[in-house]
């Protein structure tokens, strides 16, 4: 799987509240969630953005409350990627429950600018700057998250096992 | 190598020995969901076929937080958790007359329980932390998902060792330390891990102050918040009429990443300023920090005693003129208890508004919402940009202790300055 787009920086500890506000919850449809994506931090973010393009982010990303809203508004808009060097838990069992590619690198991201076009290849775990040409890895999902993943996340696996049980049954 | 409570607790509901690191499926025995995050839970559960929920006694659904319902898409999605309880015959489903906030109501209907492991699809069921039990906030997918296997996947966490020393001055209570120990650590200081409090200290702590410490694990990034089982958990599960529980605790020799000394004698009153709740600082180094409206209330400080020190501040004053006050019981049987102790009464009589139990204000879900440029002080757990309405707002978290004298002032006072 290879994603390119535009790079959205962010920085460190951004909230889920910051990502979509409480006041939106009440939706559960992830293209009515997108509309208002980061709608208090950057409120002409969805302008700014297109498609495909991938979030950058710092430390703690998806911090605060547990709403799946938050992955969801972010594939809603389109957001095809976040890279941060950290997630906070939930989040990040969130984004992969909800089929948002998200990914975790140690390295020093500060080089990327808000526009540059980057390119993840999510086999080799590698995102690459294209702009500047530099090339980032990514740390390797440990192999049951990488399982979950490949078998399209957390409903399917669920959907595996309960019709694994009836057959044994 | 010995086991944390953490370790413990995993081993026994995967079936199996596991240590920090491992994944693991492993056995729940409370899956729990809100009017927010429930519909997802329930939308995803019921696109697995038509099937019945692992058991119908050990699913909670609390409809805590936009209720009594603020808008025709929050009636919607109770109506739709409503349906879905009733056809699955689920035993714990509660709405307005019944609700309570969820993590103030789950240890009250005694199903938080020490040695349990307990999912919610709401981020401050670390809460039950205080029980002794593992508790721990997940996703709508997480949860609803649960609700048919009875199990999910954990990696298994490394733990945060507290230890609690020494005793605090009156009107210190559990919000100043968890404070305090965000303040010390940050907002991801322990994320990923179990925080284990212990010491000689904790004899010091009331059960609804570790009501507040686990609550707020989250607020540093904390998979749990858990507490060692003592006279004091003994105490509040006898008069459940909750006898000989199975608690767990950690192993001499237990491996900690991290450890960390709380002494509750060097304690003051602490708040944490906006945008987050590691910004703590003392409220004797504050500057003088006027306020448009007090929250006295939520998961994290609306139970009895929070209620009772806010009312001994208060009793025989009035609220600051201009000041709105907002007094939130978390459940119906707090509610009752203020009521028969003259709480209530005392509020109305001060001049502030008290609500049914709601979440409401503290995610600026509705009941007291903030306009630009207006500062709350707040006994909620959240002080993130936008958090309760305006996203130019402005809120202070603070104790109840500290919520109430600045009730009476208009600016956040220490409650040694008001008695």
């Amino acid at each position: 799987m290879i994603l390119e787009g535009a790079a959205r920086l962010f920085g460190n500890n951004i909230d889920t509240d910051l990502i979509i506000a409480a006041r939106y919850l009440a939706e559960t449809d992830q293209t009515e969630l997108g509309k208002n994506l980061f709608r208090d931090l950057r409120p002409n973010f969805l302008n700014e953005m297109k498609k495909g393009d991938i979030i950058v982010a710092g430390n703690n990303f998806g911090c605060g409350s547990s709403r799946e809203h938050a992955p969801l508004a972010i594939k809603g808009a389109g957001i095809s990627a976040v890279v941060a060097n950290s997630f906070a838990r939930i989040f990040f069992r969130n984004a992969i429950n909800v089929g948002l590619p998200i990914f975790v690198t140690s390295e020093n991201l500060d080089s990327i600018e808000e526009g540059n076009v980057i390119s993840v290849n999510a086999l080799e775990g590698t995102l690459i700057n294209k702009t500047k040409n530099k090339t980032y890895k990514f740390d390797p999902y440990p192999d049951f998250l990488l399982n979950l993943v490949e078998v399209g996340g957390l409903f399917n696996f669920t959907k595996n096992r309960l019709e694994a049980g009836a057959k044994n049954a | 190598m010995g086991k944390t409570v953490a370790e413990k607790i995993f081993s026994k509901h995967s079936n199996k020995d596991v240590k920090s690191g491992d994944y693991t499926l492993a056995k729940v025995d409370i899956v729990l969901v809100n009017d927010i995050t429930g519909p997802l839970s329930v939308m995803e559960f019921q696109k697995l076929g038509n099937i019945k929920v692992f058991d119908k006694e050990k699913i909670a659904i609390i409809c805590d937080h936009f209720t009594p319902n603020k808008d025709i898409k929050s009636a919607q999605n109770v109506k739709m958790l409503r349906n879905f309880a009733k056809g699955q015959n689920i035993k714990h489903f509660y709405e307005p007359g019944h609700v309570g906030i969820e993590h103030v109501m789950v240890p009250e209907l005694g199903l938080a329980r020490p040695g349990y492991l307990i999912i919610g699809a709401d981020s401050h069921t670390c809460t039950y932390g205080a029980l002794n039990a593992f508790s721990t906030g997940v996703g709508s997918t997480d949860a609803g998902m649960a609700m048919a296997t009875g199990d999910t996947w954990f990696r298994v966490p490394p733990s945060f060792k507290v230890e609690i020393v020494g005793k605090q001055k009156k009107w210190i209570s559990g919000k100043d330390v968890v404070l305090h120990l965000i303040g010390k650590i940050g907002v991801e200081g322990a994320n990923y891990f179990a925080l284990e409090f212990c010491g000689e200290g904790l004899k010091n702590l009331s059960i609804d102050d570790r009501f507040t410490i686990s609550n707020m694990a989250i607020e540093c990034g904390g998979k749990a918040g858990i507490f060692n089982y003592d006279s004091v958990t003994e105490q509040y599960l006898n008069d459940l009429g909750i006898k000989a529980p199975d608690y767990v605790e950690a192993d001499k020799d237990a491996k900690y990443e991290n450890s960390i000394t709380i002494d509750l004698s060097s304690l003051d009153y602490t708040v944490s300023l906006p945008f987050s709740p590691d910004n703590t600082t003392n409220i004797n180094k504050l500057e003088k920090t006027y306020v448009d409206q007090v929250v006295i209330g939520s998961c994290t400080n609306g139970r009895i005693s929070d209620l009772r020190i806010a009312a001994e501040i208060i009793s025989n004053n009035r609220v600051k003129d201009g000041l709105r006050v907002i007094v939130l019981p978390g459940s119906p049987k707090v509610y009752l208890e203020a009521l028969r102790e003259g709480l209530i009464e005392k509020f109305i009589l001060a001049g502030a508004a008290v609500s049914t139990p709601t979440c409401g204000p503290c995610l600026g879900g509705h009941m007291g919402i903030l306009a630009e440029d207006e500062v709350c002080v707040s006994t909620t757990n959240r002080n993130f940009i936008g958090r309760m309405g305006h996203p130019k707002s402005k809120v202070v978290l603070a104790s109840p202790a500290v919520a109430a004298a600045s009730a009476l002032t208009g600016y956040i006072t220490s409650p040694e300055e008001v008695i």
